[in-house]
């Protein structure tokens, strides 16, 4: 049962400011889904920079893809002690919470660029799980687990599926887990889990999951991940770099953490935020992608000249490139929108998860074509890079998904 | 609005309102208005002062324009002057010297001296650099004789001045040939000629010049120079073609969701799934028209104009295509096939036909996408050039 999901106390739909610019005439009626405000900023800021200057240190030192591929073959997927330097050292983990819980109280533009590094370095570490959608479901809570969670002392995951469609699909999705009835022995106001739920991302580097269960209230729930009747079992996931997990939960003693609207609102936030992170670290992906090709271009040599003299090949990046620009200003208008509780914020985070999805995912394929023969080698950090940019793309909500629910933001009804 | 300083925002509104207190844009000559606000400094506020503006940040330009506009102040009519606006003033800001800038941005600005550009020749498209049109030195040394063709020429048949690239040297590789002018279109040497298109009208010209004379004082940067100075001109272009600014839903996507909105009964899930796309397409090409504009209001210009201009002429051709097939059997139907002249291009005063066949020409005009192509590879991306035979022998040797 999932509530009315708005991502903020404000509603699309209901612009809550005039355009800056009349409409010509000719464009009349206008869209219902608002009009686009003008005002947000979609530079990056010099402390952006600075942040991504250092995150970017940390991860080419630590996460080389040479280090990436041997890790996705080993039994420890993530990369736990680059995640506690990122999280505690760098603060990336707090970046969200406020500074009255021991976060950095910085918002969603800071978050982005991180996140468009670890895209970049298809680093094995669960920033979007822990620092991002975790982290946004207990925004509004002042609950303990921020000040941990805000320190890198506490890594949590929120038990859906990577694969939930973006609130306002209008597609019913159960969350699979419910609040079961209290045990003989418990104390009065027990709450107990039981139910499951397919192919969670970074649940595995969790210490403790936040779960939505149906019940009456619906409800957010915080859980020991270590706790006895907690099984989650990895998946042979396509991107082993962020390696999925089935959750199962057995009567186990859940605390209550948000009920009724209040959770719904939570979760909802949740995962609009993390399609919107995602979306940026999608744009990180498609940038290594391009970096890489042309550097390979570049210096492959074939009929006596460089491939990248060649014109077709140059086109195929240069239209990569293109799109490279668009995605990118989709992305940082949804970090702007999310940071400053635009009522346009879902609409620009359909065209952000769309975009992105779509270029990374193009992106990766020209990468792996125009890398040729090595391409299609283990031995090549191009499927790497393939594997992230497909995933990412189907992750909360697929660029047609995404393009669905814009359909309903902006009034464009289907055919009948 | 982008300003580092919301102060200098308030303090440029209040000289515009000084301004409007001694000049009634009411009663005023709209010429003697337009020509006051000039020499006021408040035309284009980021020129320099002296030549329309004060060195302010670009970005504060909207502003003052809101100020006029709220007056009921007369405007100098831009998309009547576009190349003269887009490119003959930024090029001529950039390169001319301190006498061709008093003397042509003024009326340039206000509108009294139209511009057009004479690049383009029937034997030199996409090779721009390649042309014929041969500028000869007269023994005087103060004129030139220019002789050749230009083709694609917009408004040569309204313009005063035309910015002209011609070759004044055969002898070394075509780059280093060239010289860069500005033509007075009223020489009895310069023909104007309608050159009409696929839609039926003329919006451009053929230009041919026959012993037409340029004065030397109206040469724009060095002998030789001229590649060099049009390089600066078609970055200008394109962003002038690629990046205005717009509201959601301005342009041809706005016309193709208000024939979907008004008409249930031709939707299919095919157009539908076509449509959505090229909302979303369209709304984040006009973030992006966005974070160019803002990237250059704060001095930081890109590369981005090429990419801008790519994106739009593939959205305008999707679009157009899109409402021919959503209009079924109007869309057998054309507006007007007359030979007419039209003042400025506009897709909005034609039917579907006209905007499909119109939008044809976007990814040719201004410098194709595929040549675009090659500049984003090599310039942007760093990509080795195609191996050339034609870059280092003198123009007059190569094969033609």
């Amino acid at each position: 049962m999932e509530g009315p999901a708005p991502v903020t106390a404000t509603q699309p739909g209901r612009a809550g400011r005039a355009p800056r610019t009349p409409r010509p005439a000719a464009a009349e009626p206008g869209p219902p889904g608002g009009r686009g405000r003008h005002s947000h900023d979609l530079r990056y800021s010099d402390a952006e920079e600075q942040l991504r200057a250092a995150v970017r240190d940390l991860l080419s030192d630590r996460s080389p893809w040479t280090a990436v591929l041997a890790r996705v073959e080993s039994s420890e997927p993530t990369d736990t002690a680059l995640w506690h330097t990122m999280a505690a050292e760098l603060g990336c983990a707090g970046l969200l919470v406020p500074e009255s819980h021991g976060g950095a109280g910085a918002s969603y533009r800071e978050a982005a660029v991180v996140a468009e590094e670890t895209g970049r370095s298809v680093a094995p570490v669960p920033y979007l799980g822990s620092a991002v959608v975790a982290t946004v479901a207990l925004l509004g809570t002042g609950d303990e687990l921020l000040s941990g969670l805000a320190a890198g002392r506490t890594t949590a995951a929120l038990a859906v599926e990577f694969a939930r469609v973006p609130p306002g699909s209008g597609t019913a999705q159960p969350y699979g887990v419910r609040v079961g009835s209290p045990r003989p022995a418990d104390e009065a106001g027990t709450t107990r889990l039981t139910g499951s739920v397919a192919g969670v991302a970074d649940a595995l580097a969790a210490d403790v999951l936040l779960v939505p269960a149906d019940g009456v209230p619906f409800g957010l729930y915080a859980v020991d991940a270590r706790a006895p009747g907690v099984s989650l079992a990895p998946v042979v996931s396509l991107d082993a770099t962020r390696p999925l997990a089935d959750l199962t939960l057995d009567g186990v003693p859940a605390r209550p953490v948000l009920m009724g609207e209040s959770a719904s609102r939570a979760v909802a936030a949740a995962l609009t935020a993390g399609a919107a992170m995602l979306a940026s670290e999608q744009l990180g992906v498609a940038e290594r992608c391009l970096e890489m090709t042309v550097a390979y271009v570049k210096e492959r040599r074939q009929f006596a000249r460089p491939v990248g003299s060649f014109q077709v090949l140059k086109h195929r990046l240069a239209d990569v490139w293109v799109a490279i620009t668009q995605a990118r200003a989709a992305a940082r208008y949804a970090a702007a929108c999310l940071s400053e509780g635009d009522p346009d914020t879902q609409v620009a985070v359909a065209l952000a998860k769309a975009a992105c999805g779509d270029t990374a995912v193009h992106a990766a394929q020209e990468c792996v074509q125009l890398h040729g023969g090595i391409g299609f080698t283990w031995e090549h950090p191009p499927h790497l890079l393939l594997k992230r940019a497909k995933s990412g793309s189907l992750a909360f909500g697929s660029p047609d998904r995404h393009r669905a629910v814009l359909a309903g933001l902006v009034g464009l009804p289907p055919a009948p | 609005m982008l300003t580092q300083d919301g102060s200098s925002a308030d303090d440029l509104r209040q000289r515009v309102r000084d301004f409007l207190a001694a000049h009634d844009p009411l009663s005023l000559p709209r010429l003697e208005f337009l020509r006051a606000r000039f020499d006021a400094g408040l035309a284009w506020v980021h020129y320099p002062a002296g030549l329309g503006g004060q060195g302010l940040p670009r970005a504060l330009q909207a502003a003052a324009d809101a100020e006029f506009a709220a007056a009921g102040a007369p405007d100098n009519d831009p998309a009547r002057n576009g190349i003269g606006l887009g490119m003959a003033a930024p090029t001529i800001l950039a390169f001319g010297n301190d006498e061709q800038k008093a003397r042509w941005l003024r009326p340039l600005w206000t509108g009294e001296e139209v511009w057009c550009q004479l690049f383009s020749e029937p034997g030199a498209g996409s090779d721009l650099a390649g042309l014929a049109t041969r500028a000869v030195r007269e023994p005087d040394g103060d004129a030139w004789r220019v002789t050749g063709q230009k083709v694609w020429t917009s408004i040569a048949h309204r313009a005063r001045w035309g910015l002209l690239l011609a070759r004044t040297d055969p002898d070394v590789p075509k780059h280093a040939g060239l010289t860069y002018f500005a033509c007075d279109m009223t020489d009895p040497g310069v023909e104007v000629r309608p050159l009409r298109q696929l839609t039926g009208e003329a919006e451009f010209n053929e230009v041919f010049l026959t012993d037409a004379v340029v004065r030397d004082s109206d040469r724009i940067g060095g002998v030789g120079e001229g590649w060099r100075v049009a390089q600066g001109t078609l970055m200008n272009e394109r962003v002038a073609i690629g990046g205005g600014a717009f509201p959601r839903e301005a342009g041809m996507i706005g016309l193709a969701a208000a024939a979907w909105r008004e008409h249930p009964e031709r939707r299919t899930p095919g157009l539908h799934d076509r449509l959505i796309r090229l909302w979303a397409d369209a709304e984040v090409a006009r973030l992006a028209g966005e974070r160019l504009r803002q990237r250059l209001a704060a001095g930081q210009p890109g590369p981005e104009g090429s990419a801008a201009k790519i994106v739009f002429a593939r959205l305008n051709q999707d679009l157009a295509a899109f409402d021919l097939d959503l209009a079924g059997a109007g869309g057998l139907l054309y507006d007007d096939w007359n030979m007419r002249r039209p003042e400025s291009v506009s897709f909005y005063g034609r039917g579907p036909g006209y905007r499909y066949l119109r939008s044809r020409g976007n990814s040719i005009e201004g410098g194709t996408s595929e040549i675009l192509r090659n500049i984003i590879a090599e310039r942007v991306l760093g990509l080795p050039p195609e191996p050339r035979t034609d870059t280092r022998v003198p123009w007059k040797d190569l094969p033609r």
